[in-house]
């Protein structure tokens, strides 16, 4: 294809319009309210539903959450999740969870923030927060182990708790004669 | 074991008896009798004819190798015979077909006979129907705790209630609960919550095992697997009760919580603990094997394994695994300069002046190409015994992996190990001046350490470190049967190939292809780097492999006259 350039007009060559033209945008903004914010002193207020850093949660008890099941290490695209499983004694907090996580890592330098991890999850143990600047000096301090992810992630409060509920069910079902 | 007959219903030949079937419209001529969990003839059943017919019947309680209980209910199928009319002969339709009378309630396709002319229906509305009520059933006190579930990925229920099931659970009631976590055995917990009373573990441990360990106890919907109070679950088949357990009630202590079944790749390989070698599976991720399964093949194993076979993994990743070449001095050197120095130490060696020990753990083509080496050497070969307990089911009491490789190489006579006092005294007398050892330890042998001083060239290649090796002048590492190609043949003559499954450690290599070098540097021979040629060579010079290649091994192996 072949572009066209047409000869300059006698005003563009004379250049002056042209410089006009730009006070003018300068001039129309220097009364305008100010939109540049004052980064890192202001921060802007993360939206809800945003995609931050994926982080581990607690329930409103103190427990650790993720059950060690693996899923979002399957679904991870950049394989940024590496979880250890806990070997035959499972290690879990709660007594009828059986089973922890030994350890779990997140490459934050991997991660790509998808939020395939939080949607995966059975058990309500991995969100995406707010964090969006993360900053480390190596690439060692970049991998999340699970004692930085659960103090990052805080708690969770969860409505369903569902091995808390099936340890009392389980506990009513001891009694004699059992409840209907 | 090995006698028993192949299950799968096979296209009738003109001797055996057949019967005409339809399923789901597809006419299916099968066999009168098929054989039954034991391999004797037995009528045909439904799910018989319909595997036949390539269609799958859901079954939980089924199994093709244990006695059929016909108590899970999922395999129901609606079917019709053909009506007869008062003078016994067959109502005809008016096109000529027979009149089919749909039979008004359904039938288990795992224990109902077929009959001439039947036709079986496995895709109604009433079996769709039939199939969810039985999930809706099975679900109803199952606690659903797939995240921490060991089965999740290789489990019935989920596949079933995937493929057949209701999308969602109408019950409301509090759930039943059972004991959980319950220790059956020595490498055995049971989750009874878990558990669909398929059955399979008892009949399993009852009929194959023979060790009546487990029984299901209480009723309704209190019923509960368990074992008897004053025995352990403890004989060594406990785990393939694992294996066929179709949910994860009952799980392996070994593979508990280590990984997830869907990150395993499965490599078929075997097991070399005893001379069997029945058919496994290795489950290895990131160059770790995590487990051992057995892969069916019934002229070997049938569906099984033993425990202490299955369990005889960990000793592969170990941290003191043989990782360097390693020469006179001790030091660490390069393959492509020790593998020269060798061939040029043995190529000047006088005939008759070296020994070779090599271990019946080898596969096929390394023995045969050690024979090579010792042919041109004139050199003295043999391999050592190795005898354990065996059993009556699939643990031999020749605990080499391949014997009869040794022998039909010609590594070994008749009598393994006859020929080790003789390379003991020829090594002291200062005949044998030049020793090479394979996967063996010598010096608990009649080889004593002081004898092994004397030789003026000692070449060892082991996987561990043991006496032997560290009097070594040229130490190789060498390969786990995990970390190579090749095949084995067992105690009744079967040549079963094996497949790679991890990467070896450090600089160790298939014990092969360094023989293949080195073999290459000593006769000149050349023309097999691959394990395929290897193979092939060694069927072409070896007369009892006259007729094999690598590929016509296939996944089953073939049986050669020993």
């Amino acid at each position: 294809m072949i572009v066209k350039r047409p000869p300059l007009s006698l005003a563009e060559r004379l250049y002056l319009p042209a410089i006009w033209g730009g006070f003018k945008v300068t001039l129309r903004h220097f009364f305008k309210k100010k939109v540049t914010m004052q980064y890192p002193e202001e921060k802007w207020v993360v939206p809800e539903g945003y995609r931050g850093a994926p982080y581990l949660v607690r329930d409103q008890d103190g427990h650790t959450k993720c059950v060690s099941c693996q899923l979002c290490e399957f679904v991870c695209p950049p394989k940024a999740i590496k979880i250890t499983p806990p070997g035959p004694n499972g290690t879990a907090d709660r007594a009828n969870a059986e089973k922890m996580p030994r350890e779990f890592e997140i490459n934050m330098l991997r991660c790509i923030f998808c939020g395939f991890c939080q949607e995966v999850c059975p058990e309500e143990a991995i969100f995406l927060m707010k964090d969006y600047a993360l900053t480390g000096a190596s690439r060692n301090e970049m991998i999340y182990d699970k004692e930085k992810l659960l103090a990052l992630g805080g708690v969770h409060q969860d409505r369903i708790q569902k091995w808390k509920h099936k340890a009392e069910e389980a506990a009513q079902q001891d009694v004699f004669p059992v409840k209907p | 074991m090995s006698a028993t007959a192949p299950t799968e219903t096979k296209p009738a030949a003109p001797a055996v008896e057949t019967l005409a079937v339809k399923v789901d419209g597809k006419a299916v001529v099968v066999p009168k009798l098929s054989p039954d969990w034991q391999g004797k003839p037995a009528p045909t059943t439904m799910l018989q004819a319909c595997e036949a017919a390539g269609v799958t019947v859901p079954h939980y309680c089924y199994h093709p190798k244990l006695p059929v209980a016909g108590n899970c209910r999922m395999c129901l199928v609606e079917f019709g015979t053909p009506a007869l009319g008062p003078d016994r002969k067959p109502v005809l339709n008016p096109d000529g077909s027979p009149k089919i009378n749909k039979s008004p309630r359904p039938a288990i396709a795992c224990a109902t006979p077929v009959s001439p002319n039947m036709e079986i229906y496995t895709n109604t509305p009433g079996v769709k129907a039939m199939r969810e009520g039985v999930l809706e059933f099975l679900l109803i006190n199952h606690p659903l705790d797939c995240p921490i579930c060991d089965q999740a990925g290789e489990c019935k229920l989920q596949e079933y209630s995937v493929d057949y099931g209701a999308a969602q659970s109408r019950f409301v009631e509090p759930k039943v609960h059972k004991p959980k976590k319950v220790d059956l055995g020595p490498r055995i917990v049971l989750d009874d919550e878990r558990c669909i009373l398929c059955t399979r573990c008892i009949r399993f441990t009852r009929d194959i095992a023979g060790d009546d360990a487990l029984g299901i106890v209480n009723r309704g919907s209190y019923n509960t697997l368990t074992k008897y109070p004053w025995s352990q679950f403890d004989n060594n088949y406990t785990l393939n009760t694992v294996d066929i357990c179709p949910v994860g009630a009952l799980t392996s202590k070994d593979f508990r919580f280590q990984m997830r079944v869907w990150f395993l790749k499965e490599t078929k390989s075997l097991c070399t603990s005893c001379g069997t070698g029945c058919n496994v599976l290795i489950g290895s991720r990131e160059e770790k094997i995590y487990r051992y399964t057995p892969r069916q093949n019934d002229a070997v194993n049938g569906c099984w394994m033993c425990d202490a076979g299955r369990l005889n993994y960990r000793w592969i990743d170990r941290e003191d695994r043989l990782k360097e070449v390693r020469s006179p001095k001790s030091e660490v050197r390069s393959w492509s300069a020790v593998l020269k120095e060798i061939s040029e130490k043995l190529n000047a060696a006088v005939p008759g002046s070296a020994a070779i020990v090599a271990s019946a753990r080898q596969t096929n083509e390394e023995l045969f190409l050690l024979k090579q080496l010792a042919k041109k050497l004139g050199a003295t070969t043999d391999s050592i015994p190795r005898f354990g307990d065996g059993d009556k089911l699939l643990v031999s009491a020749d605990k080499n992996p391949n014997t009869n490789g040794a022998r039909l190489t010609g590594i070994c006579f008749t009598e393994m190990g006859i020929k080790l006092p003789e390379i003991a005294r020829g090594i002291q007398s200062g005949k044998i001046k030049t020793l090479i050892v394979f996967g063996e330890d010598v010096t608990k042998h009649g080889i004593s350490a002081a004898d092994l001083a004397k030789l003026e060239t000692l070449i060892v290649s082991d996987l561990l470190p043991n006496e032997t090796t560290k009097a070594a002048h040229y130490l190789l590492p060498g390969c786990a049967h995990a970390e190579k190609r090749g095949t084995f043949t067992n105690t009744k003559g079967r040549v079963q190939k094996f497949m790679k499954a991890v990467e070896p450690p450090g600089d160790a290599r298939p014990e092969w292809e360094f023989l293949h070098e080195l073999v290459h540097g000593v006769t000149g021979h050349n023309g097999f780097a691959t394990i395929e040629g290897l193979f092939n060579q060694m069927a072409k010079e070896v007369p009892e492999f006259n007729s094999l290649t690598w590929a016509g091994l296939g996944d089953a192996g073939v049986t050669v006259k020993i």
